[in-house]
């Protein structure tokens, strides 16, 4: 076996697994040393310096063909690391803030990420479900991080229920599909299709496990709980990265291993839920008060704009969701970050939209950028949420599925109200009383503002269109 | 073809009559003194009776925890072993690798505090 060739393609997990386990010796030997943060946000730097160096070349196999590198899957890590690197910079002055910096979380991420990349690069049902388990378990552990209030174990309990019962759909569809033919290779399932009832049994429990994962309707019910009981900056990186991951798996599987065969329509099944993922997230989000659980229904409605680039099922459509999520992370970090920033400070739960009345003026460079990431969150020109729409509904278009954009647009309309009544509160209303506000740390305001001049210039530099998105993820 | 089962029979047969032999035995001849600790189920030293909703030390969950750890790596280490010659210097520093990354586990639980069994002085 060709150990160095294995490793190198491998090299942004094994970086961080390493760093993982560093954080964790530190913590073993000195609890709470400094160091841990610094070894974390250093390693992903170099990790996400290899992965853009592998953008570009053709997908291959690795590791006796359980992994893929390059192509679309290099750029799936490059989403995965740069939506790690900001969270975690976000959380250390946040963790801080709310008495919650423990060694562990960083750990816990570090394990996640090399899961994630385990995951957006399976070539196998084996390594897919390993990555898939790895990033789990490590964020039902995030999301009870707050273990003394109610709220985050209720929802680490919720999350950990469903997602394994979801686990246990993955692995059963999974199963069937070995039963069906002989293989767990996803190439090899591709090759093997057939329309045998096991074999169409086993692809629509597979897409039920992998709905789940990315909160598709209707099995989003854990999301608005979990996203409101985790602490922020890592309830963004649950919405960004362990979306990202999941739907780099779901591209990966449903190019290779799910072709059209007679009689398994998938791509009509994920329209469907496309169409009722996106109105009813976006429906329900516009009578939330808690930003939060706005946020959490703003990211259902968001997995849906992404199915909707899958179920046009060209390799149009797969690059139109990898530029998604590119988007989709780097605005919805931001519009955390920004909350984040404001429920550090102490005396009224910042994260019910009411107390944030008046704040737009208190602090202008943070209402500027929650405004930023809320207009391109809703998809408003000349931000990068904007692209990324114009492109998954185009791919619809030219898969003839106008019905699917025409509702996804529509959807997208309604959802401006819930992200401009945000801005109203910052801007147009009183401010309730005096209340401190404690000042972030350069670090944090200026991953805020490198978030910010991304989403903007995104969208402004078309620097990916499409030929130049193709070429970087070659290989369908 | 059933004859080939007899054999099986005649064990089980056996271990039947030996099993009611030994325990009439030790009734008729050992002395008979129950109390109240004695006749109750054996429970590893908990109280087999009470509310469902019982409270347990978290020391259980934990050994048991590591317990399955390295139970789990002795699966893995069992077949490597006997194999070891024909694979190679590869598998080797694998398996390093793998035994590297359970006993940072290990040092982690240890120095907080997992098999003190003291919960006064647990660090958790």
């Amino acid at each position: 076996m060709d150990y160095l060739g294995d490793l190198q393609a491998f090299l942004p997990g094994i970086i961080t697994a390493v760093a993982g386990l560093a954080v964790i010796t530190i913590e073993a030997l000195k609890s709470g040393h400094k160091s841990a943060y610094w070894v974390t946000s250093f390693s992903l730097i170099v990790a996400l310096f290899f992965g853009i160096q592998s953008l570009g070349t053709p997908l291959q196999e690795a590791f006796s063909g359980m992994l893929v590198h390059g192509g679309i899957a290099a750029f799936g890590n490059v989403i995965i690391l740069l939506g790690t690197l900001f969270c975690v910079f976000l959380s250390n002055d946040y963790l801080e803030g709310i008495d919650h910096n423990y060694n562990e979380v960083y750990g816990m991420i570090l394990f996640a990420t090399s899961g994630m990349i385990c995951l957006a690069g399976a070539n196998d049902l084996i390594s897919l479900f390993l990555g898939l388990e790895t990033m789990s378990i490590c964020l039902y552990v995030m999301a009870g991080l707050i273990k003394n209030e109610k709220q985050g174990a209720e929802g680490a309990l919720k999350y950990f229920l469903l997602g394994a019962f979801s686990t246990g759909f993955l692995l059963y569809g999974a199963a069937l599909l070995y039963g069906a033919t002989g293989t767990t290779s996803i190439p090899g399932i591709g090759a093997a299709a057939s329309s045998d009832l096991l074999f169409l049994a086993g692809a629509a429990l597979l897409l039920i496990g992998f709905l789940f994962k990315v909160s598709a309707v209707p099995f989003h019910m854990w999301t608005p709980d979990v996203y409101q009981a985790t602490p922020t900056t890592l309830t963004a990186y649950m919405a960004t990265a362990s979306k990202a991951a999941t739907f780099m798996a779901m591209i990966l599987v449903l190019s290779r291993a799910l072709p059209s065969v007679e009689g398994l329509d998938w791509q009509a099944v994920l329209s469907v839920v496309a169409i009722i993922t996106m109105i009813f997230g976006n429906i329900i989000a516009l009578v939330q008060d808690n930003i939060k659980r706005m946020l959490a229904y703003s990211s259902i409605a968001h997995a849906g704009y992404a199915l909707v680039g899958l179920s046009a099922a060209t390799p149009e459509g797969y690059s139109a969701v990898a530029f998604y999520l590119f988007a989709y992370t780097i605005m919805n970090v931001g519009a955390f970050g920004v909350v984040a920033y404001y429920e550090r400070n102490k005396g009224l739960d910042f994260s019910d939209v009411n107390n944030l009345a008046g704040l737009g003026f208190k602090k202008p460079m943070m209402g500027v950028m929650m405004s930023l990431f809320l207009f391109s969150l809703a998809g408003i020109p000349p931000f990068v949420g904007f692209v990324g729409k114009y492109y998954v509904f185009a791919a619809a278009i030219n898969a003839n599925m106008v019905p699917l954009a025409i509702v996804g647009v529509l959807a997208s309309a309604a959802s401006v109200y819930y992200y401009l009544r945000v801005m109203v509160y910052l801007y147009f209303r009183e401010a309730h009383k005096e209340t401190e506000m404690i000042d972030a740390s350069f670090l944090y305001k200026g991953a805020l503002v490198i978030l910010a001049l991304l989403t903007v210039y995104y969208g402004i530099e078309p620097i990916l269109p499409f030929g130049g998105l193709m070429e970087l993820i070659t290989g369908f | 073809m059933l004859d080939s089962y007899f054999p099986i029979l005649i064990l089980a047969g056996i271990a039947i009559v030996l099993a009611l032999l030994l325990m009439t035995l030790s009734r008729i001849l050992g002395p008979y003194r129950p109390n109240k600790h004695k006749l109750n189920p054996y429970e590893s030293g908990m109280d087999p009776v009470g509310e469902a909703r019982e409270r347990y030390s978290i020391s259980f969950y934990l050994v048991a925890m590591e317990f399955i750890v390295f139970d789990l790596e002795v699966v893995f280490i069992y077949p490597w072993a006997v194999r070891y010659l024909d694979l190679g210097l590869g598998t080797f520093i694998s398996m390093m690798v793998f035994i590297t990354i359970l006993l940072i586990g290990l040092l982690y639980t240890l120095k907080k505090g997992t098999l003190d069994w003291d919960l006064k002085t647990n660090k958790i």
